[in-house]
């Protein structure tokens, strides 16, 4: 297939970031909209690098106490119990729960890890106007956007058992502090994702040439 | 809020690149003989889309889906929007899961969930389960029948279309409700050492409802749907 290889921003357009639509570069960045949806216009995400960074960091800091405090509390007949996100791991391990160790291992600690180590791998190769596959770095950054959302499902099974387990003096599930931590890390990643724009991996290799 | 466009953001790059390019470049309706450009939302570079829609367009650069044809897009979106919106109602209108142990029987909805989180002093929590679980796909769901249905009634676009599309487009990756199914069967397991866990009628609907909304937003054809909905008509 014979293609033209030029970028739009070589040739002075602006894709519309919600409909795709191929605008010549407006004048001024302020106010200007896509004619056809409507949508802010501007030829790369604005601020990307440093919106990434903060929200990185802020993710990176809620991960600690998300990881340290309990994020269940259950009382059954008179013990309490506080569980925190690895804890309730090694507690499937031992019981021979593997599979739902495996999940929540994963969803929870796994997943938020590597999303985060991704996004810095990809803000510090962008900013050392890295070279290096710049296909797989896009691919990775797909991957980043694809996974976050999975780390969710420990907040939801806290909800569930929450909402399930209240028969009073027998047995009943508390959502510990590092429920809300953890939800935090879940959120800012995800907004983190969003704030990249994986053009800029590709924007300096072409400056760079 | 709506600001006229202004007059030289009103006609795309068609004119003057073309000019200066060999290219033609326009992204408006199929006119014959022209052919249709798009930049790839992932890395920027201009491609051709193909005269005849059939295949998936993958960007040539870096791999990212530009372009995947749709047949019979607004019906089939239509259709299992619709259908997604009655799973929707089942699922939250029934418990999703019984629990039994020794007397007692706890049942739970999505909603009673989310009502207790707020009363154990969790708010955030709470108000996030209800966005991602409940009034995200809500919205996604309404939103997509408010733009389709008078598609398919051969109507002009329903008011301000445009943006509710954008919107739907926009919010969709708040909607976990697959994840929340993920988290209703670990749940499931979890439990199940502790008492009977009996699942409700939701949980059935919910499985169904995570399919039938995949496939809604899959048989969207975005492109298409920008060319009915173009706020300069």
């Amino acid at each position: 297939m014979k293609v033209h290889a030029a970028t739009a921003r070589q040739l002075g357009l602006v894709s519309c970031h919600d409909c795709h639509l191929l605008i010549e570069k407006p004048l001024s960045h302020a106010h200007r909209r896509c004619p056809r949806c409507g949508a802010h216009l501007h030829p790369r995400k604005p601020n990307s690098l440093a919106r990434t960074w903060a929200l990185v960091c802020a993710a990176i800091l809620f991960y600690i106490p998300a990881n340290v405090l309990p994020m269940t509390i259950t009382s059954a007949l008179g013990t309490r119990q506080a569980d925190t996100i690895i804890s309730g791991v090694i507690y499937f391990m031992q019981s021979g729960s593997w599979e739902i160790a495996m999940v929540i291992f994963i969803a929870s600690v796994f997943v938020p890890f590597v999303k985060l180590l991704i996004l810095i791998f990809l803000l510090l190769s962008v900013r050392f106007r890295s070279a290096w596959r710049p296909k797989d770095r896009t691919s990775l950054y797909r991957l980043t956007e694809l996974v976050g959302r999975w780390s969710m499902v420990d907040i939801y099974v806290v909800t569930i058992l929450v909402a399930l387990v209240k028969l009073g003096a027998i047995a009943t599930i508390e959502a510990g502090p590092a429920a809300v931590y953890f939800a935090a890390v879940v959120v800012v990643t995800m907004f983190a994702a969003e704030s990249f724009d994986p053009r800029l991996i590709w924007d300096v290799i072409e400056e760079d040439v | 809020m709506t600001h006229p466009p202004t007059p030289e953001l009103s006609h795309t790059a068609t004119d003057d690149t073309r000019h200066r390019q060999h290219v033609a470049i326009t992204t408006e309706g199929a006119v014959p003989g022209r052919p249709r450009v798009v930049a790839c939302p992932d890395c920027d570079l201009l491609n051709r889309l193909p005269e005849k829609h059939e295949a998936t367009l993958l960007c040539v650069r870096c791999g990212a889906v530009l372009y995947q044809h749709h047949p019979n897009s607004i019906d089939r979106s239509l259709a299992l929007t619709v259908a997604s919106l009655v799973l929707f109602l089942l699922s939250n209108s029934f418990p999703f899961l019984a629990m039994k142990s020794g007397g007692f029987i706890q049942e739970t909805t999505l909603l009673t969930g989310i009502h207790e989180l707020w009363k154990q002093e969790l708010q955030g929590l709470a108000i996030l389960v209800l966005l991602t679980c409940v009034l995200v796909p809500l919205a996604q769901m309404t939103g997509l029948l408010y733009i389709l249905v008078p598609l398919k009634l051969g109507r002009r676009p329903a008011w301000h279309a445009a943006r509710i599309f954008r919107l739907v487009q926009e919010v969709a990756p708040w909607g976990m409700m697959e994840v929340f199914m993920m988290g209703i069967l670990v749940a499931l397991v979890k439990l199940g050492h502790m008492a009977t866990i009996v699942p409700g009628i939701s949980v059935f609907s919910f499985g169904a409802l995570i399919f039938v909304m995949a496939a809604a937003f899959s048989s969207l054809d975005p492109p298409l749907l920008w060319d009915h909905l173009d706020l300069r008509r």
